[in-house]
């Protein structure tokens, strides 16, 4: 890959294709962006997993108060 | 009658230096919807994929949006801003496989708010390919005369960009 990011812009107009580097505001917020991207992305797979774990460990303790996996699944539905 | 119409406006496919971001400039105001379809990939190595934002006219400000997504064994949804998809499969997921995204904005020209959505995918051949579903509006009131789409870090080469527009009458 190029050493510096390139933006690419298609004039729809023209056809012409422009590719330029990116400006140093433009990659600083670029960083930003993709970092507060990222955390969002990785909070919410953390609350999916935390959500499925939660969810196992609470049909495992009604498991072991008696009831059947039937009996288990009908309570979520 | 009506007598609906489907036309590749533009394309692109990226070479060889990547791209930090993908932007059609000058979008004719002569259609109804705009439809975007890519296949894209990026050097993301957390996850086997990563997220794209959209942006309007250059603007990030004033978008909202909700995404439902699956992934391997889990699903979840929520709230984003600007944001457009889970659409680039991670280099480290399956070789050379590529994921594919369809963004839909009807109404561009309208002076009201604009709404879109966006589905997308990625393969991984493991446990953790992604689906994801998004529901974004840009509260403002300009035509869209550019979109810019920017992955959490660079296309890679041969992703593919194509902007469509409908015309329903």
């Amino acid at each position: 890959m190029a050493d510096n990011p390139q933006a690419i812009e298609v004039n729809c107009e023209t056809g012409i294709v422009t590719t330029r580097d990116l400006t140093a505001d433009e990659i600083a917020a670029q960083a930003v962006a993709a970092q507060a991207a990222a955390d969002q992305k990785a909070a919410a797979e953390a609350e999916a997993a935390k959500v499925a774990a939660d969810k196992a460990a609470g049909q495992a303790k009604l498991a072991a108060l008696g009831l059947t996996a039937d009996e288990i699944a009908a309570l979520s539905k | 009658m009506a007598n609906p119409t489907y036309t590749l406006i533009a394309s692109n496919t990226v070479g060889s230096g990547g791209a930090s971001s993908v932007t059609f400039s000058s979008i004719p105001a002569t259609y109804t919807d705009l439809v975007i379809k890519c296949s894209s990939k990026t050097p993301f190595t957390s996850g086997n994929s990563s997220i794209d934002t959209i942006s309007f006219n250059g603007s990030s400000t004033s978008f909202s949006g909700i995404y439902i997504q699956a992934y391997g064994t889990g699903y979840n949804y929520g709230t984003y801003a600007q944001f457009a998809a889970y659409s680039d499969g991670n280099v480290s997921a399956t070789t050379n496989t590529f994921s594919n995204t369809d963004i839909y904005i009807p109404n561009y020209l309208s002076s009201l708010n604009k709404s879109y959505s966006s589905d997308s995918v990625s393969e991984a051949n493991a446990s953790t390919p992604y689906m994801v579903m998004v529901a974004g509006l840009w509260a403002n009131s300009s035509a869209i005369t550019s979109i810019t789409l920017t992955p959490y870090s660079t296309f890679l080469q041969y992703s593919t960009f194509y902007l469509y527009g409908i015309n329903n009458s």
